[in-house]
């Protein structure tokens, strides 16, 4: 794999946007977000670096996710701030993509790969108004990018897990953001899959813009990321990978995963992947 | 057997079948393009306990106003059913019970105090009783042209909002988060969805009544689910399911004596569900058995050929 490349690329200059390019993409200042007064995440500081893509990495249950959503005001922020290209986030949503979790959804409902890709398109298109030709080849480019040119006309629930990522990562693509936010975007999928989806994230990031993705395989870190920022809770450090990725770091991180500590956790994860797998990807 | 009846009989009776015919159509074709979105959003069973909860304010507008047109006793209805939704909204939020537990529980409670307040009212000596009990079961051939005017207005309000929201309708029942994401504020959408739903509920509960107005939600969206492909064909063949079902059982409810047509109107749908589920290409219990089947008859075909290498296989 040669996608770990040390040169990195020129960042190139946003439009329409009156940051220096050295800004942080995301700046969360002291956030904490709490469930039922129940602390999910405890002042939390984090910058996102341009142009690189950046792991969110922790135990289960360590707030990764919901941090992720807090960002992009899915759930309600207890205290702290976050902005987005120096805005509130409100102001550039158009230029941030979301992909959730596969499983948030029902991949029973009747569409087609093609269409859930169009649905990128939406927040572009506005109230009231329907996609049109360049909608359409827009989504059709995105999905030729993930592969699944052949499965356009494919009902959603016939595909494959890994095809299902793909389509949400085609989604994304096709909203022609400026930031990608992933929620496991690697979690159950087959290995063409994660190979496709990392080949895409580095191709994003060459172009200058930046992904940040909530991840559980720690192997995998050093050769997917730049940047990780390992959080429990709390966040333990945060940096490029060389510098945060220790072995001292992620002890700090996972202590309290049970008695597990860093090597059970490692290997639970193919558990917890597997049951994600929809119910429907059997009944083909 | 409808055909003679239409043809037939005189002028007043022409005119009740031809209010039911027009109401239960437009009533069918809402509760099944609306009932579309709440089968994917998961969501048909607070249609129901909008439906239960009415029933005590039907009632207690009756006791207050001691009238019995439609208007008074609706408004009345709407209003407790709303408080009903509010009230297992506030379960839900505000203790370890359930959702789905906590619309059970607001269910038959307000239900239950709904009969007993009808209980009151029919041992009363009140002149204006009889004929409240139509909302339990529900009566098509109460339907009269006022109510068809109200009825058409709804509808077509309701059908030009799902023809122009179509595409946040859409996303919002696939990936409501996605769309919160992208701006399309699908809390917005989500509330005009709810508010015609409640609109088709209130206007269901006379023809179908208030303990089976939700399956005309569901049945034919169930249905309809197994023949299509896109949430599109979805709406338009549920619609028809809907109107059929709401047509078909009307109609027979009121060519017998005072026969319920909810019951009839379920029975309807019930079997174009039940049609559906076995036979519809794909997703069919049939053409599932078809194709394991084939499967077996493949894989047995290729073990009868590497038998033919000289393979031992049993």
């Amino acid at each position: 794999m040669t996608t770990k490349s040390v040169a990195r690329p020129a960042v190139a200059p946003l439009a329409a946007s009156a940051q220096d390019s050295t800004s942080p993409v995301v700046e969360i200042r002291d956030l904490t977000v709490a469930y039922n007064e129940n602390p999910v995440v405890w002042d939390v500081d984090l910058d996102v670096e341009r142009g690189k893509v950046t792991a969110i990495v922790g135990p289960n249950g360590a707030g990764k996710s919901t941090m992720l959503k807090a960002v992009l005001g899915l759930v309600p922020i207890a205290a702290g701030h976050v902005r987005v290209f120096g805005s509130d986030l409100r102001s550039v949503r158009a230029r941030v993509a979301y992909i959730p979790q596969r499983g948030t959804v029902d991949w029973d409902f009747p569409t087609d790969a093609l269409d859930v890709v169009t649905m990128g398109r939406y927040g572009q298109i506005g109230w009231l108004r329907r996609p049109d030709k360049r909608d359409r080849q827009i989504a059709l480019e995105c999905l030729a990018k993930v592969g699944l040119s052949d499965f356009a006309k494919r009902q959603i629930s016939q595909l494959s897990g890994g095809q299902q990522q793909r389509v949400f990562l085609a989604r994304a693509l096709a909203q022609e953001a400026d930031l990608y936010l992933m929620d496991e975007p690697f979690a159950g999928v087959d290995a063409v899959t994660e190979r496709t989806i990392v080949t895409l994230l580095h191709e994003v990031r060459n172009a200058g813009k930046t992904v940040v993705a909530v991840h559980h395989d720690l192997q995998s870190v050093p050769e997917y990321f730049d940047n990780v920022g390992l959080l429990n809770v709390k966040l333990i450090a945060s940096g490029s990978v060389p510098d945060v990725f220790t072995e001292e770091n992620l002890k700090l991180t996972y202590h309290n995963a049970g008695n597990a500590g860093l090597e059970t956790s490692r290997e639970m994860q193919p558990i917890s992947n597997g049951s994600s797998t929809p119910a429907g990807a059997f009944l083909r | 057997m409808i055909a003679p009846a239409l043809l037939g009989f005189d002028i007043s009776w022409d005119a009740t079948l031809r209010n039911v015919i027009l109401g239960s159509l437009i009533l069918g074709l809402m509760s099944g393009v609306l009932g579309s979105f709440s089968v994917l959003r998961r969501q048909s069973l607070i249609g129901d306990t909008l439906a239960h909860a009415a029933l005590p304010g039907i009632c207690l507008a009756f006791m207050l106003s001691g009238t019995r047109t439609n208007e008074w006793l609706l408004t009345g209805g709407l209003a407790t059913g709303l408080v009903g939704i509010f009230v297992m909204m506030a379960i839900s939020r505000w203790s370890q019970v359930k959702p789905e537990t906590a619309l059970g529980i607001v269910l038959s409670v307000f239900f239950g105090f709904g009969i007993l307040l009808l209980t009151r009212i029919q041992h009363s000596n009140d002149a204006g009783q009889s004929g409240l009990d139509r909302f339990i079961f529900g009566q098509a051939a109460t339907i009269l042209p006022r109510d068809l005017v109200v009825m058409g207005i709804i509808a077509a309000i309701s059908l030009s909002v799902v023809v122009l929201l179509f595409k946040e309708l859409k996303v919002l029942s696939f990936d409501p988060d996605f769309a919160a994401a992208q701006g399309l504020r699908p809390g917005v959408t989500s509330s005009i969805l709810a508010a015609l739903i409640v609109g088709v509920v209130m206007m269901g509960l006379q023809t179908v009544g208030v303990v089976l107005m939700v399956s005309l939600l569901i049945a034919p969206a169930v249905a309809a689910r197994q023949w299509t492909r896109s949430l599109s064909s979805m709406i338009v063949l549920s619609g028809a399911f809907g109107m059929l079902s709401g047509v078909l059982g009307a109609v027979s409810s009121s060519l017998g004596d005072r026969l319920p047509t909810g019951p009839m109107i379920v029975s309807v749908a019930s079997v174009i569900v039940i049609i559906s589920i076995l036979a519809a290409p794909d997703r069919g219990i049939l053409s599932r058995i078809q194709r394991r089947r084939d499967r077996a008859r493949r894989m047995r075909d290729d073990l009868i050929q590497i038998d033919h290498q000289g393979r031992v296989i049993w």
